[in-house]
């Protein structure tokens, strides 16, 4: 079977029912040799396979294999990074070890303004007040009496890809220049349930959202047809509570929107009819221009993609790849990924996994042979609004270098004559 | 399977459903005096403002005894953020962006140092320490005298430099009143 008719079978596996298993096992085996050519081979024949043997004891708790190692990587700023958790300020998710598109909950990104609180839940409450016909007090059980959605997005932290503002480190892997973003699934209750519950007036258009941690961070979020409809109160994570670095109990999410507007430890939501203009709207996340003014209030997060595999201090072997990496967009789906292997001269549509769901990391994959010359490799998406993601020249012209949040240029990894794959600027 | 779009209909024709019988079965009335311990927010127009007061003079011996140890001795040259200078540096390829080049509103100081700092035992100042504060690192800079002082009146009139340096995005600059 070529890879070709593999291809053909992930597209029909994508859009139609699941393969039957034979077509499955046919298609895997071209699929497994093709993978070992780019693999340490450390059991040449299958006399060289371990005995099959009684395995360890059951668990109560699920741990990973001793041969996988999966790590966030703790980061104080810009480049100082593998710092001790303690002086860390976001800790970066493991993207090029990561398949499919669900972050594992340890290893979604993590970035918080004073440390991560263990809240007790019998003791937290949410207040809602302000432009309200009923100023009311909840507790996480009412919370979770209440209607439910379970929604799967992606929060993408406003400095993912602050690396490479200015200049592109070459050492760096894509969890350095891209792990501010995770997908998760989150369950919990519609704010539009909440807002009728507690009868916003019509003329409020504003809301302040607010945590319980130390420094008490509170965003000002517009009440847009669009918002109302989707955010939610969210108490669940991948099916289980949120975990503390994730605002256990609840947490705001906004899909799509600036990952610090998905407020975690949430305690307050106040309705009123203008925006706060609290530090983290003002001072931080606003984008300096070029000419000294700073964007406010940007609040969706672009549409963005990067290739995680071959990425950032990975080694090649020239012959066959499967390039395949992650795209997002928080104007909706992911409609159309293409790659160029040729330094962004010729680009070709890569296939990407379904189900493409808004507002959510969508999984691509596409092969490639690669003749051994040094090359670039660079991805572009495109979202169902037609939003395509800028090559970093026309980013740059228009950002400038200086705004330090919301970056979404195309990443380009330059491969040399030796197959190292190193981060470059374009 | 449904999709998240349907899905969500769902929960939100379901909440329509259960609202009109069980309302009152979700939480309960907060008071106004426990939402007063809260309700901690201050807009640009001083709404939210505590009553109090605060002088430059009493600033400096608050912010040396509480702040200097991570934001330095004026206000610069400490482990944390700059609080001092940067003025004219915005449109540069080095912009410093501290209180005094780049904040546009003066209630933010206030608003942020009251809720937020010192940074280990927030909110353990008082009122008046917090506007003295305030006044002090805006004295720093150059917005307020040397003999100034603050109170929720002052405040919001105090004029940042860089008060018209921002750009609101369009998508979210006017926000429409739903009918």
């Amino acid at each position: 079977m070529s890879l070709k008719d593999w291809d053909r079978l992930v597209d029909s596996n994508n859009e139609e029912a699941p393969l039957s298993r034979r077509r499955f096992l046919a298609s895997t085996t071209a699929g497994v040799a093709s993978a070992l050519l780019t693999t340490q081979a450390t059991a040449d024949t299958l006399a060289d396979v371990p005995l099959r043997e009684v395995g360890a004891d059951l668990s109560g708790h699920g741990e990973r294999s001793k041969f996988v190692h999966l790590a966030m990587l703790p980061e104080a700023g810009p480049g100082k990074r593998n710092v001790d958790p303690s002086d860390a300020i976001n800790s970066k998710a493991p993207l090029g070890e990561l398949v499919g598109t669900i972050t594992p909950t340890d290893l979604h990104y993590e970035r918080s303004h004073s440390g991560n609180p263990e809240l007790d839940p019998a003791k937290h409450r949410l207040l809602i007040h302000g432009m309200t016909r009923k100023q009311l007090v909840f507790t996480v059980d009412d919370l979770m009496r209440m209607p439910s959605i379970t929604r799967t997005v992606f929060i993408e932290c406003t400095g993912n890809g602050w690396e490479n503002w200015k200049k592109a480190d070459p050492n760096v892997t894509v969890q350095n220049t891209h792990g501010l973003v995770s997908t998760n699934e989150w369950t919990g209750v519609p704010l539009r349930f909440l807002i009728d519950l507690v009868g916003k007036d019509r003329r409020s258009t504003w809301m302040l959202a607010e945590g319980a941690d130390a420094a008490g961070v509170d965003r000002s979020i517009p009440l847009t047809e669009e918002i109302m409809n989707e955010a939610f109160i969210a108490y669940g994570q991948n099916g289980e509570p949120l975990r503390p670095a994730h605002g256990f109990p609840i947490r705001l999410i906004t899909p799509g929107l600036e990952g610090n507007l998905n407020i975690k430890w949430l305690r307050r939501l106040k309705f009123g009819d203008q925006p706060w203009m609290t530090r983290w709207e003002t001072d931080r996340y606003t984008q300096l221009l070029a000419n000294g003014k700073a964007m406010q209030f940007q609040l969706r997060m672009e549409t963005n993609s990067v290739i995680t595999s071959p990425s950032g201090m990975m080694e090649i072997r020239p012959g066959y790849h499967r390039i395949t990496g992650l795209a997002w967009s928080g104007h909706g789906k992911i409609s159309k990924v293409e790659i160029s292997t040729d330094e962004g001269r010729a680009w070709k549509q890569a296939q990407l996994n379904y189900p493409v769901l808004p507002k959510a990391q969508t999984r691509f994959q596409m092969d490639w042979v690669w003749d051994g010359k040094p090359t670039k490799i660079i991805s572009r998406a495109t979202d169902e609004k037609d939003n395509v993601q800028p090559d970093r020249k026309s980013f740059i012209a228009k950002m400038g270098t200086n705004a330090l949040f919301h970056y979404n240029a195309q990443q380009t990894w330059s491969i040399d004559g030796d197959g190292r794959v190193r981060n470059a600027l374009a | 399977m449904l999709s998240p779009k349907q899905l969500f209909a769902g929960a939100v024709a379901a909440a329509l459903l259960v609202l009109p019988a069980y309302a009152f079965d979700f939480g309960r009335p907060a008071s106004s005096d426990e939402i007063k311990l809260w309700d901690i927010d201050v807009r640009p127009d001083g709404k939210g403002l505590p009553d109090g007061s605060g002088t430059v003079e009493h600033g400096k011996e608050v912010f040396a005894e509480n702040c200097a140890a991570c934001h330095g001795d004026n206000g610069q040259g400490g482990i944390k953020d700059r609080l001092v200078g940067g003025q004219g540096t915005l449109a540069s390829d080095n912009p410093i962006k501290t209180v005094g080049s780049f904040w546009p509103y003066a209630t933010t100081l206030f608003d942020y140092i009251h809720r937020a700092m010192p940074y280990q035992a927030p909110g353990s100042l008082s009122v008046d320490d917090y506007y003295a504060l305030t006044a002090y690192i805006l004295s720093l800079n150059g917005i307020v005298p040397p003999d100034g002082k603050l109170d929720k009146e002052t405040l919001p009139k105090v004029k940042m430099p860089n008060r018209d340096g921002f750009i609101p995005d369009p998508e979210f600059s006017k926000v429409p009143v739903p009918k």
